[in-house]
């Protein structure tokens, strides 16, 4: 048997060792680290303009997107007037976290009241000068969270091109949502607002899709994650309405 | 104590790697494994079997944790006072644990996204405990790595077969590479029999059961091939 007085000297020594230990490696890897996390979230983005871009997303290296995100990737963060707001109006409103779309804490802003609700809007420009505007949503799914970025083709109105995501949404069910290529698929081609101009979202319908222009088929098995998505997009897309009034280009199509 | 009068009867030399040093390796492969026959582990071979890949870092992940923290108790079991052993065990555990999830985090920011929660559960993932208890405590340290190594192999290769075979049916994907199922190239309803798109992807074995069904055939196979796994009581 050990003293007691022993006990505590070894435990001392102990916690000293680890947690220094740790403490190092923390701060030593912590730029690693952030600079992963800041090109995982941009590969969130850039993944929902995949097809235009005509890149293979995971396996693009960080420098890749970097360099796409700095040459073709226009960031606004906009209030649900649809005004743009200033990098400082942007650290005011979220008291100095955040400056830019791509800093802000997006799921802070999900919760804020609809007036205070900050925006994140991206806008891609392709090798030829074309312009894509990126929306973002987040709702709820059966688990956690789910949240998506919807690429609209300068109408503002059909869908060219999305990603979606969840914190923890089962695999095989839910989570179909971000790897099931064939079930968001469908949104690529899909309308917000039908021929007389009314926002009508687009709605994840169970059972055979009888509006083509508006709906996509929901995953079987995944009843909650589905509508989830519904309500995500029926909300989060709404509140760009404004600046959609003030951008879209009717010329097309 | 066992452990002293093994240091003084026994003058091996430090790292010798004999018949004795084998078997602590290939036991907990096969006769006697952590997840199918000490039943240990069970919960994350459950969770992270959907994907070869994820089973792959999981099993090395779980490997590296398992060998160091034997190597590091059996160092220190002269020093560890009795009354706070497993406490010590647990700070080990988890300090390897902490750097085994750092690291992955600086090397592939996805992976460690896709696994992170079960990273951190490693910490109560019984092989450890099991084994710092039962084999470091007595043992010096050389073969407490291997027993260390020994028991994470076994553990990852269970993972990796259950693994594989809920990716190939489930997703019909081997490492992330199509292998059958309808693919752009050939649709569902083409008559090319060899080109496999006949199949449709079997969502339950992706779903956590098919782990559990997976697992119990595994011990089935296993203990019908050697009788001496029968539990007799």
């Amino acid at each position: 048997m050990h003293s007691t007085n022993y006990i505590i000297r070894f435990t001392i020594v102990m916690t000293v060792i680890v947690a220094f230990v740790l403490a190092l490696m923390v701060s030593g890897l912590k730029d690693v680290h952030s600079e992963n996390e800041a090109v995982y979230n941009k590969k969130g983005i850039l993944s929902a303009v995949a097809t235009q871009l005509g890149k293979d997303i995971p396996a693009m290296t960080n420098a890749e997107v970097q360099e796409v995100f700095n040459k073709q990737i226009e960031q606004k963060v906009i209030n649900t007037r649809g005004e743009e707001l200033s990098p400082e109006q942007v650290k005011a409103a979220t008291g100095g976290v955040s400056s830019s779309a791509e800093t802000l804490d997006l799921a802070k802003e999900a919760k804020k009241p609809e007036a205070e609700k900050l925006l994140p809007l991206f806008i891609y420009t392709d090798d030829d000068g074309k312009k894509y505007t990126i929306v973002y949503a987040r709702g709820k799914g059966l688990w956690d969270e789910i949240w998506g970025y919807i690429t609209l083709d300068s109408d503002m109105n059909t869908i060219v091109g999305q990603a979606f995501d969840h914190k923890g949404e089962t695999p095989g069910l839910g989570a179909e949502i971000k790897d099931n290529k064939n079930w968001y698929g469908q949104f690529t081609g899909k309308k917000f607002y039908n021929t007389k101009g009314e926002y009508t979202s687009i709605a994840v319908v169970k059972g055979g899709v009888k509006d083509p222009a508006h709906q996509v088929d929901a995953i079987s098995g995944a009843t909650i994650t589905g509508k989830g998505v519904d309500d995500m997009l029926r909300k989060g897309i709404k509140y760009y309405e404004p600046y959609f009034m003030k951008n879209k280009k009717t010329d097309v199509n | 104590m066992a452990a002293t009068t093994d240091v003084q009867v026994k003058k091996e030399a430090a790292f010798s790697f004999g018949k004795e040093e084998r078997s602590l390796i290939t036991d907990p492969i096969n006769d006697n494994n952590p997840v199918t026959v000490q039943i240990l582990g069970v919960c994350s071979a459950l969770a992270v079997t959907t994907l070869v890949t994820k089973a792959i870092v999981m099993g090395v992940a779980v490997t590296l944790v398992t060998a160091f923290s034997n190597m590091f108790t059996s160092m220190l079991r002269e020093y560890i006072p009795k009354q706070i052993r497993m406490i010590v065990q647990l700070v080990i555990i988890a300090f390897l644990v902490t750097v085994v999830e750092l690291i992955l985090k600086a090397v592939n920011y996805p992976i460690w996204k896709d696994l992170s929660v079960f990273i951190g559960l490693i910490i109560t993932n019984c092989i450890l405990m099991g084994r710092l208890e039962a084999y470091a405590m007595g043992n010096r340290p050389w073969k407490s790595f291997l027993d260390g190594i020994g028991n994470g192999l076994g553990y990852s290769v269970i993972l990796i077969a259950i693994a594989t075979i809920r990716e190939i049916f489930g997703k019909g994907s081997f490492m992330d590479i199509k292998l059958i199922g309808p693919t752009a190239e050939y649709p569902l309803n083409t008559t090319d029999i060899a080109a496999l798109s006949w199949y449709t992807a079997n969502n339950l074995l992706i779903l956590s059961p098919a782990a559990m069904f997976l697992v119990a055939l595994i011990i089935w196979i296993q203990r019908g091939r050697n009788r001496k796994l029968i539990d007799i009581s």
